[in-house]
């Protein structure tokens, strides 16, 4: 029982994201609106969201370090979507140059913040507050106010295209993703088998076999699944692959590296991690580069979308970011999230707004349940660590 | 017999692992000072957080009579409806707003929607005058010295209709002349207003003058109270109450190995972090050798955790000067990580505040201070990490389930055993432990000497800052004894007592007082 338990507790905004998932469709079909699980919609929504995983991933770090956040990321996402757009476009430069030079763009900006913020210890918030309007300000000059487009297509094949590329026919489509699908799978699969081999060679704890391989097994057929789904409509985007790349080294980062620990450290207790021989100061640097890098990163992805590099664009994205690393179980006073946890919390954002869309939910009242989801996933949390001290 | 204003009786208050009080009784009549007195961690300000409220009835148990009826507060707002005031050691105004302000904080005059300032300002000057500040009410608490910080505290008391006043620690940061002030004060408001007051304090000649009767409190427990005029009233004899336990078998014993200087600091002097120009500790020279366990002595604010904190990597203090030499080779040491590599290790005071992280596990807390060693090219090798960390589990004997839980979720003495384990885990050749037992229970303790006495026969050195003098003289090779920032002794243990110690503190602050005036 207290195994039920601890699952449900460890798992809750997993489990969370799959009932809603089920509610969405139950809903959407018996509306007669279709399906969430639609091929094409199942792309929609990676497309759509896959800006928020990116900048989720980015933003984890920045609240690991104590609950701090970066206000500036959609104001980055703007700029650097507009330096991109005078680059290609308007001065008609190499493509890999004027990605390199975006890139550079987003790491020199988040060097200012980290450097503001770790060395000079200004709060975060207000850094990243005034770097909101000063890059979005930034962004409207180099625009002037207009919207730049469309990119070349040697941009637009980077970030927007299928795999497999020139497919004939349907059946190529769906062959090649669950062939994709399936090796990812027995790459998992034999990863697990050799860990816990080595674990129980070593003679440490290891899980029941049950409850390894059931977890195997649930991952496994959510990728086919998805493999099959995609396969159905045009194919692997090569945005999900980078999205995937990115989740997977900064998955690893946390939770396998020296710098990824201090992260922990310093959120958990920056007085502590000074005294051990952390230098906090890097760390906090590191997360603020990073983050405006990731944002740069999500730039190019949005410029490529919208086919355009608008004024506007990137609006809120921040918001959306930190949203879904709360949700993913991220604490508001750092110390404790994983990037797998921001995933699921971006996802489900990305459920909510996805479901809501299709069954046609007026778009006040969306932003209303999106607030109170948001809410009531950090009271839970709140609450959670309340009663596990009380006790 | 005279009327007692308050009665406490039998208390008993536990904290997870540790019997913080222990079958307290304490009888204080109406219009006296009493004082408490106790070594560190005695249970003194326990005893007053129990009668204030601040640990609510039912959390403890035993009986509160205060003016003949029980008492059962739940907050501190019950215990102050009743004109029971504590003002804290540390105390608790807030510097950007004025005296006025700060004096009817939490009671404003007026209404909710109204505050009268007029009547504050009024009434404000009223207790001002009371207590003998001549400050406008304006200014602003932060412009203000602590020793009229202390009489705002008192003029706030007064405002609450005060009739038990509780002070703990006082005078601890005052000068002699604004200490003695302040005790005229409480003399005068027993005389014209007929206030009771609890005074907690360190200093036994302010004690020995002001009060009217001492009850010592040792190990949670009240072993005695004096009373003005019957009983003896000389620091000596407070002391033999404050300190005289039998050691008994509560030290582990070791085969003592002397071996080469290891570590020698030499006129090391450390500023303040924000005012350059004051010195903390001055001028101090010490050393430690392989396989020996030094002790340094001192009453709290000595500036012992200052001096160990500014030698480990300048995590405390502004400017330094001094030498630092390890083995005989001069080393210098800018940060932690120097300290750290230099096989300096610091196991702080202070183990949740900057020991530990509490929300991580165990097994990460163990190898926070050196991950180089279960890493490669900064990737983590877990199960190396888990390993490290169930071997630490082991040999400190730290009682847990597994070593992935939570260090929040462990006692007191466990906790101390993580903290340990991290540092020893950095492989240090000097272990410097600031108050190894503060706050754990006898049992705990025998197993952390165990583990002192286990790590100097490896020829480690470990330096023993210790408020407990029992636990020095049990412990130690060798004491220094530091006051007011300065070493103002060495002995050997040989010729150790607590007597001894504690009148080299009490005279070098005498000195200090003659030398100053």
């Amino acid at each position: 029982m207290t195994r039920v338990k601890d699952f449900i507790k460890k798992n809750t905004m997993f489990l969370a994201l799959i009932f809603v998932m089920i509610l969405f469709q139950v809903l959407i079909t018996s509306a007669n609106k279709g399906s969430l699980f639609a091929p094409t919609n199942i792309t929609n929504l990676i497309n759509q969201n896959s800006y928020v995983l990116i900048l989720a991933t980015g933003m984890l770090l920045c609240i690991l370090t104590g609950g701090n956040i970066d206000l500036s990321v959609g104001s980055v996402v703007a700029l650097v979507g507009a330096i991109a757009g005078k680059l290609i476009v308007v001065m008609g430069m190499n493509v890999y140059l004027s990605i390199f030079i975006c890139l550079l763009t987003g790491i020199a900006i988040g060097a200012i913040h980290g450097y503001m913020i770790a060395y000079i210890r200004i709060p975060p918030f207000i850094v990243t507050l005034a770097g909101m309007m000063l890059w979005r300000g930034v962004a409207l000059l180099i625009l002037d106010g207009l919207t730049i487009s469309p990119f070349p297509d040697n941009y637009l094949f980077m970030f927007t295209s299928y795999l497999p590329l020139n497919p004939d026919g349907k059946g190529v489509i769906l062959a090649t993703t669950l062939i994709v699908g399936g090796i990812l799978c027995l790459v998992y699969l034999a990863m697990e088998i050799l860990n816990r081999t080595k674990k129980i060679r070593k003679g440490y704890d290891v899980n029941t076999a049950i409850a390894a391989y059931g977890k195997v097994g649930v991952i496994c057929l959510a990728v086919l699944v998805l493999s099959y789904l995609l396969g159905k409509n045009k194919g692997i985007p090569f945005v999900l692959i980078i999205v995937l790349i990115i989740v997977a080294i900064y998955s690893y980062f946390t939770a396998k590296t020296v710098p990824g620990r201090t992260l922990y450290a310093i959120g958990g207790n920056e007085k502590a991690a000074k005294l051990s021989g952390i230098n906090t100061n890097r760390s906090l640097f590191m997360a603020y580069t990073n983050m405006s890098f990731l944002a740069a990163v999500a730039a190019l992805v949005c410029i490529a979308r919208f086919n355009s590099a608008a004024p506007s664009a990137g609006t809120n994205y921040e918001l959306d970011a930190i949203g879904a690393c709360f949700i993913g179980g991220a604490s508001a006073y750092g110390g404790t999230g994983t990037v797998g946890g921001a995933v699921v919390g971006a996802i489900f954002m990305g459920v909510l707004n996805n479901g809501m869309s299709i069954l046609g939910i007026d778009a006040n009242w969306q932003k209303v349940v999106k607030g109170l989801v948001l809410i009531i996933a950090v009271l839970v949390d709140v609450l959670n660590k309340r009663r596990a001290k009380s006790s | 017999m005279a009327e007692f204003i308050l009665e406490m009786q039998n208390i008993i208050k536990e904290f997870p692992g540790v019997k913080a009080l222990d079958d307290v009784n304490l009888q204080v009549e109406k219009g006296e000072i009493h004082a408490l007195v106790g070594e560190n961690g005695a249970g003194k300000s326990t005893l007053m957080n129990v009668l204030s409220g601040i640990y609510p009835y039912g959390t403890y148990q035993g009986n509160i009579f205060y003016s003949g009826e029980e008492c059962k507060f739940k907050t501190i707002k019950d215990s102050e409806h009743k004109g029971i005031v504590i003002i804290h050691q540390e105390l608790a105004l807030v510097p950007y707003l004025s005296i006025a302000e700060n004096i009817f904080l939490g009671n404003e005059q007026g209404s909710m929607f109204n505050i009268d300032w007029n009547t504050t300002h009024d009434k404000a000057k009223k207790y001002l005058d009371m207590v003998g500040l001549k400050e406008k009410t304006t200014t602003l608490i932060k412009d203000i010295g602590v020793g009229k910080q202390q009489l705002v505290e008192i003029a706030k008391a007064l405002s609450k209709d005060v009739k038990l006043l509780i002070l703990d620690e006082p005078t601890a940061s005052l000068n002699e002349n604004d200490s003695l002030k302040l005790l005229e004060l409480l003399l005068k408001l027993r005389e014209e207003k007929g206030i009771t007051s609890i005074i907690i304090s360190h200093k036994l000649n302010e004690i020995s003058y002001v009060s009217d009767k001492i009850t010592i409190i040792r190990d949670g427990s009240t072993i005695e109270t004096l009373v003005k005029g019957v009983d003896d009233f000389s620091e000596p004899r407070i002391i033999k109450g404050m300190v005289g336990r039998e050691l008994e078998d509560r030290f582990p014993k070791r085969e003592k190995y002397i071996g080469d200087l290891s570590l020698e600091v030499k006129n090391w002097t450390v500023y303040h972090p924000v005012e350059p120009d004051r010195i903390v500790c001055n001028d101090i020279s010490l050393n430690v050798h392989k396989g020996e366990i030094v002790g340094i002595s001192g009453l709290m604010g000595a500036g012992r955790t200052e001096f160990a904190m500014s030698i480990f990597g300048k995590s405390y203090g502004g400017k330094t000067k001094g030498s630092i030499t390890m083995n005989g080779k001069e080393i210098h040491i800018k940060n932690v990580k120097d300290a750290i590599n230099n096989k300096i290790a610091y196991v702080t005071e202070d183990r949740k505040g900057n020991g530990l992280i509490l929300e991580n596990s165990i097994k990460i807390n163990t190898t926070l201070t050196k991950m180089d060693k279960i890493s490669h090219r900064g990737v983590i090798d877990t199960d190396k990490e888990l390993q490290v960390a169930k071997e630490f589990k082991e040999k400190l004997n730290t009682k847990c389930p597994n070593v992935e839980i939570n260090v929040g979720n462990l006692s007191g003495g466990n906790q101390q055993k993580v903290l340990l384990s991290k540092w020893i885990f950095a492989d240090p050749e000097v272990l410097i432990m600031d108050e190894p037992t503060r706050g754990i229970d006898v049992g705990a303790k025998y197993e952390i000497y165990r583990i002192m006495n286990q790590l100097v026969a490896e020829g480690k050195s470990i330096i023993m800052i210790s408020s407990e003098l029992s636990e020095i003289l049990g412990m130690c090779d060798r004491v220094y004894i530091m006051n007011e920032g300065r070493l103002v002794g060495e002995m050997d243990i040989a010729d150790a007592s607590q007597e001894a110690i504690m009148s080299r503190i009490l005279q070098s602050s005498k000195e200090e007082k003659e030398s100053a005036s």
